[in-house]
């Protein structure tokens, strides 16, 4: 056989410098135009803290002068200039200790329980029917079972997290195009061996959902997990700022959440796009 | 003749049961394919030409009768029938080397005849410059000469055909029946093909199987004599094809095409 036939083939041409050109100047517009919105808040925010309209607000200005002390001090050196970092690094390890427990647990349990019907008719009643509950329903038996401080956040961080990842891979596992298997079997690949060159590539796509939904709510579950009591955290700088009723505190830690969870969600994408280059839906 | 035929299905039925209902998909086929022929099943939608193919592949064990290859009874699906599907059932994470790699590298080959393998069956079907490419990135055509290649690297004996070549353009189609028969006449293989192509399965077939639906079985055997290349628009091709539609549309008059 030859291959004469033309492919339309896109991904396969090499791009041209001056298709590189253009696709700098397109990514500029986007990212221009991605900043238009924020920017007209910041706006409008200022103008309504200098009109005066609120005395509890502290204005964009006044909320990145305390962000750099709060970042590197040496502005008002107070209790928490300078602490950003050790704040962050406490979140940090919570969040992705919490969610990798989570992964570890939910992606495993989540293959079974879409393959092995005797484990889904053992544990997906009691899954669907602990799921809606909230996480933060889980606060005041959390601080019992795990007491004051960091174990307790890390517990509630699991359960944020778990639940996503582990319905998620049950979904790409039973979503499996049933030809794959008869491909595979005609193959000669059957029965156990199929898990591992069928079953899970092809779930791969639902369980990276899973993941970047699970932690996405592990940043959101959080601040509610570190208002047990722990002292360090960016969930406590935010509870010791709303005590305090220091607001360009609490404003600042949730600018330091959102950051942390975009740049985390973009690590996620980033692996993602790696291993899934395989799927025309994971380019971008 | 005393040579054992490599296919052979006997008194072959199936019946599906949906709850309560109770269809006939096939009813009482026998069919009797010899070592390095070309068979085509031919037949409108419901004449289980599909649910046959299915059963002597090994996806699904008939309700009555026996397949038998090489005389003993197919038990599930198996690398020496190699099936090539209408929507190509390429594993979309594996590149073309990968997929074509996927049977030998499951039955465990060693690595150095697997990359040799590889190779000579991804050049077989000229995909050498779209070796490392995925799926998606592939015609029609280039996916179903993967798929093909992907059994014939597996030591298929018999190579299951379900419409291959249904979902691709005419001119693509062409092609590709050109190139099967090119490598049928290389390699001595065995050819069971579905279709619902009057003039792909007289292009094609040593034998056309003729099928009926409600409930499906085989009407009747034409066995094409005509020489290769055939010619689609010689007279003789036309005198075969008008008999084979005549013999197809008295018993559906509508559907036949």
């Amino acid at each position: 056989m030859s291959d004469a036939t033309v492919p339309n083939t896109g991904a396969l041409a090499a791009p041209s410098p001056r298709l590189g050109g253009f696709r700098l100047l397109a990514r500029l517009k986007s990212f221009g135009l991605a900043l238009i919105v924020p920017l007209l808040l910041l706006l409008g925010w200022h103008l309504a803290v200098k009109a005066g309209m609120t005395r509890l607000i502290p204005s964009p200005g006044e909320v990145a002068e305390y962000m750099v002390d709060f970042a590197v001090g040496g502005i008002w050196d107070d209790a928490f200039s300078a602490t950003l970092l050790q704040h962050l690094v406490a979140s940090a390890s919570r969040v992705y200790g919490g969610f990798a427990l989570a992964a570890l647990v939910a992606v495993p349990l989540g293959l079974l329980i879409g393959r092995v019907k005797l484990v889904s008719q053992l544990l997906d009643p009691f899954i669907q029917l602990m799921r809606p509950i909230p996480v933060t329903a889980w606060l005041p038996l959390s601080m019992i079972l795990f007491g004051l401080g960091p174990k307790s956040a890390f517990f509630l961080v699991f359960l944020g997290a778990f639940y996503p990842i582990l319905l998620n891979t049950v979904f790409g596992v039973k979503s499996v195009e049933p030809r794959l298997f008869e491909a595979a079997s005609m193959l000669g690949c059957r029965g156990n061996a199929q898990f591992f060159k069928v079953v899970l590539p092809a779930s791969l796509p639902s369980i990276f959902t899973g993941l970047r939904l699970g932690l996405g709510l592990a940043w959101f579950v959080i601040v509610v997990g570190e208002m047990t009591g722990v002292p360090q955290g960016l969930g406590a700088v935010i509870m010791d700022g709303r005590t305090l009723s220091r607001t360009e505190l609490v404003i600042c830690g949730m600018i330091v959440i959102g950051i942390a969870g975009f740049l985390s969600d973009r690590l996620v994408v980033l692996l993602m796009n790696r291993l899934l280059r395989w799927s025309p839906l994971h380019h971008g | 003749m005393a040579e054992l035929p490599i296919l052979d299905v006997q008194g072959v039925g199936k019946t599906y049961a949906f709850n309560d209902t109770r269809i006939e998909a096939l009813r009482d086929a026998n069919l009797t394919v010899r070592k390095g022929e070309f068979v085509c099943l031919i037949g409108a939608s419901g004449c289980g030409k599909s649910t046959l193919l299915r059963i002597v592949a090994g996806f699904e064990p008939p309700t009555v009768g026996t397949a038998l290859m090489w005389g003993k009874p197919i038990q599930g699906p198996a690398p020496d029938r190699g099936m090539v599907f209408q929507d190509y059932g390429l594993f979309p994470w594996l590149t073309v080397r990968e997929n074509i790699g996927f049977g030998p590298a499951s039955r465990g080959r060693p690595k150095s005849e697997l990359k040799e393998t590889v190779e000579r069956f991804v050049a077989l079907v000229g995909l050498s410059r779209f070796a490392d490419a995925y799926p998606h990135q592939l015609s029609g055509g280039m996916k179903q000469r993967v798929a093909i290649a992907r059994v014939l690297a597996n030591d298929a004996e018999i190579v299951l055909m379900d419409e291959p070549f249904g979902a691709l353009d005419a001119m693509t189609r062409e092609r590709l029946q050109d190139e099967l028969l090119e490598l049928w006449q290389r390699t001595g293989l065995t050819v069971l093909f579905v279709t619902h192509s009057i003039e792909e399965a007289i292009f094609l077939a040593d034998r056309v199987v003729v099928m009926e639906p409600g409930p499906g079985r085989i009407a009747c055997e034409h066995r094409i004599t005509l020489p290769r290349p055939r010619d689609v628009a010689s007279p003789e091709f036309n005198a075969v094809r008008r008999e084979l539609s005549a013999r197809l549309h008295s018993h559906h008059a509508k559907k036949a095409a």
